[in-house]
């Protein structure tokens, strides 16, 4: 069987590189995708934690946050449609003024 | 070295290259694609868990609905390859040796901690979606009927960003 | 010998995906043969006759005409994309029939051999998250040609497919709550009710246990969702000839579009493989089990069927219809005769017999509704998927819930 540590740090690394991604992409799309690779790293964990523990409340958990993740992306995404078209750009470096 | 090891081994280095992949494409298409390969792998990753119906949730609505929306707004805006930054040249050389320094402090804290976490082997059963629904519609029916009320709120918020102004 | 035998797990499901590639690819091809001439039946006309007896060589014509055919590849093209489309849809195509049962547990030299290349316990989620891809070869196919047609096409048919999923996913949890399991062999399994074989299955719901209930509500939903899901006629107008030029494949030539189109003619396959499982019985016999003499109708179709064979191809004039065809008669009657004589051999195959039955039934009905209707425009297909499938999908749950929980108590 495959120890709970190896999801873990596994778990820690994904969330690091989503970590990398939001920091250095300037395309606002990619920057929201890192913020769903971190999600896809927690839900990792709790996965691996209610196999070791052996109670399942853990995935019901993960089923939770895949809805709020979904939630998310739709009025995130609709939001960047409207910005981007405003400003006729998907850089974030771009979006630096308070008015529109 | 067991099969089960293997496999994990694999799908772990599938879904590594997959999140690094992300970072280093230029053009956010491509991003998405790698993306949809880190779902896929962390989905095998609950089957080797035993967690089968989140795993098919996790393909089914993370990797069937939630990134083809991506794909779709990528699509619809056109979005092109990244342009060149300008950012510090501090930034990029302290920025990622310290990210993966976090990165390696957090791992060597978990492989550490391996005493402390309540100890029972991982028994490799499999999680029939029976016990996953008699939980979420017993102890966790109060946030159940939440996020169905989130969603409604999503669509709405969803159907007016996307209204026209008339 | 030992070393046979321990690595059976590895080789026995080798061995069947072979199987099973080798008669699905071939299954694809003879479809298109079948649509071609029903089509033009339909039509009053006669369809392919001039290669080989009654047009039986086209697809093989068809298929070299692919092989030869120039591969262009077309300029500012997206190249991971472009050439990820067509293996992905191929791919994902495939893959689903893996889960599929094609007949019980049969028997042979000892052992068990299971009728499906991998029998888990969520095959039906394992069809639905493939399902689910399969909205990417489509979607990427649009955007990777740099051609706006395409474009369009493919983000057109990728919003048919997500809204028609729902639909589809939905229609089939009543069959679910009935059967208690995702299990497609459990599916089958719970409506094999022994005393009144066809109405037994879901569409009538007189399941052995007593807990089941009419799913035709539930069957038309499905079906209907699945053609849209398949993007065929009456829900094409993403690939039509006349409307898109042709849609998200504009772009594609030879082997890519070959591929596409042996992904489509395969998820008509599977969708038409789980309308029998889901509803109709999979392998089930429409006969009372205690009818034994029943077990006898494949031979009574094969061998009529044969002679009629041999007889067809005495018509003939060249070497093809003179000796190949009454050499495929004299097949198939001999395998009729054998199944009267080896009644192991009858039992075996009798499961699978009806699967296909049904099967081709199916997709018989899919050609049917392609020579007959007109298409949909696009946002009347969009209503109809929103605004009436998916309200009617969810009454369905409801009514069946709480029917399931009437007869429990």
């Amino acid at each position: 069987m495959v120890p709970t540590n190896y999801y873990l740090i596994l778990s820690a690394i994904l969330f690091g590189l989503g970590i990398v991604a939001f920091v250095f992409k300037r395309n606002v799309i990619a920057i929201f995708m890192a913020i769903e690779l971190m999600l896809n790293a927690v839900n990792l964990a709790f996965v691996a934690f209610s196999q070791s523990f052996g109670k399942v409340d853990g995935e019901v958990f993960v089923l939770f946050v895949i809805v709020v993740a979904a939630a998310e992306a739709t009025v995130g995404l609709g939001i960047i449609i409207l910005t981007a078209r405003n400003r006729r750009s998907l850089n974030v470096e771009r979006v630096d003024l308070l008015k529109l | 070295m067991t099969g089960a090891l293997v496999i994990f081994f694999a799908l772990a280095a599938l879904a590594v290259v997959g999140s690094v992949s992300l970072i280093l494409q230029r053009e956010p298409i491509h991003s998405a694609l790698s993306l949809i390969v880190v779902m896929v792998a962390l989905a095998g990753l609950y089957l080797l868990m035993g967690a089968e119906f989140v795993a098919a949730v996790q393909i089914i609505v993370y990797g069937g609905a939630i990134m083809v929306l991506f794909v779709f707004v990528i699509m619809l805006l056109n979005a092109g390859e990244e342009e060149r930054t300008n950012f510090s040249k501090l930034a990029t050389f302290a920025g990622i040796p310290l990210a993966l320094a976090v990165t390696g402090f957090i791992a060597a804290a978990i492989a550490h901690s391996s005493a402390s976490l309540p100890a029972p082997e991982p028994s490799g059963a499999l999680t029939s979606t029976k016990t996953l629904s008699m939980l979420l519609f017993s102890d966790f029916v109060y946030p159940f009927e939440l996020t169905s009320f989130l969603i409604l709120v999503a669509i709405l918020g969803a159907i007016v960003l996307a209204q026209r102004e008339n | 010998m030992s070393l046979l035998t321990q690595y059976a797990f590895l080789i026995v499901p080798i061995v069947k995906v072979a199987v099973l590639i080798l008669i699905v690819l071939t299954v694809d091809a003879y479809l298109t043969w079948i649509e071609r001439k029903v089509v033009a039946h339909i039509q009053s006309r006669w369809g392919p006759h001039r290669v080989g007896p009654h047009g039986l060589l086209q697809p093989l014509a068809d298929g070299v005409k692919f092989i030869f055919k120039e591969d262009p590849l077309p300029a500012n093209v997206d190249k991971v994309a472009y050439f990820l489309a067509p293996f992905l849809a191929l791919m994902l195509a495939l893959t689903s029939l893996a889960v599929i049962p094609f007949g019980p547990d049969i028997p042979v030299l000892g052992h068990r051999l299971t009728l499906s290349v991998a029998d888990v316990n969520i095959s039906l989620l394992v069809l639905f998250s493939i399902t689910a891809l399969a909205v990417y070869g489509v979607a990427l196919a649009g955007w990777a040609s740099n051609n706006k047609y395409s474009l369009l096409g493919g983000l057109r048919s990728s919003a048919q497919m997500i809204s028609y999923e729902l639909a589809l996913t939905l229609s089939v949890v009543g069959v679910l709550l009935v059967a208690g399991s995702f299990s497609l062999r459990e599916i089958i399994e719970h409506q094999a009710n022994g005393h009144l074989g066809l109405l037994g299955w879901n569409i009538f719901g007189f399941t052995k246990d007593g807990v089941g209930f009419t799913q035709i509500i539930g069957f038309f939903c499905f079906y209907i969702a699945a053609i849209a899901e398949t993007n065929r006629v009456p829900f094409d107008l993403p690939e039509a000839e006349s409307e898109l030029v042709a849609g998200f494949h504009t772009e594609y030539a030879s082997m890519k579009f070959a591929m596409f189109f042996i992904a489509e003619y395969t998820s008509m396959i599977t969708i038409s493989c789980l309308a029998t499982i889901l509803f109709f019985g999979g392998w089930l016999s429409p006969f009372p089990a205690s009818w034994t003499l029943t077990h006898y109708v494949p031979s009574l179709l094969l061998i009529p069927l044969g002679l009629w064979v041999i007889f067809d191809g005495l018509r003939y004039e060249n070497i093809f219809g003179r000796i190949v065809l009454p050499g495929v008669g004299v097949v198939l009657a001999a395998i009729g005769a054998g199944l009267i004589v080896f009644p192991a051999v009858n039992d075996a195959i009798q499961g699978v017999f009806w699967f296909l039955t049904k099967v081709f039934t199916f997709l018989f009905i899919y050609v049917w509704m392609r020579g007959t209707l007109p298409r949909f425009r696009y946002d009347q297909l969009m209503s109809f998927g929103w605004k009436f499938l998916l309200p009617v999908s969810i009454a369905n749950v409801v009514l069946t819930s709480a029917v399931v929980l009437w007869r429990m108590h």
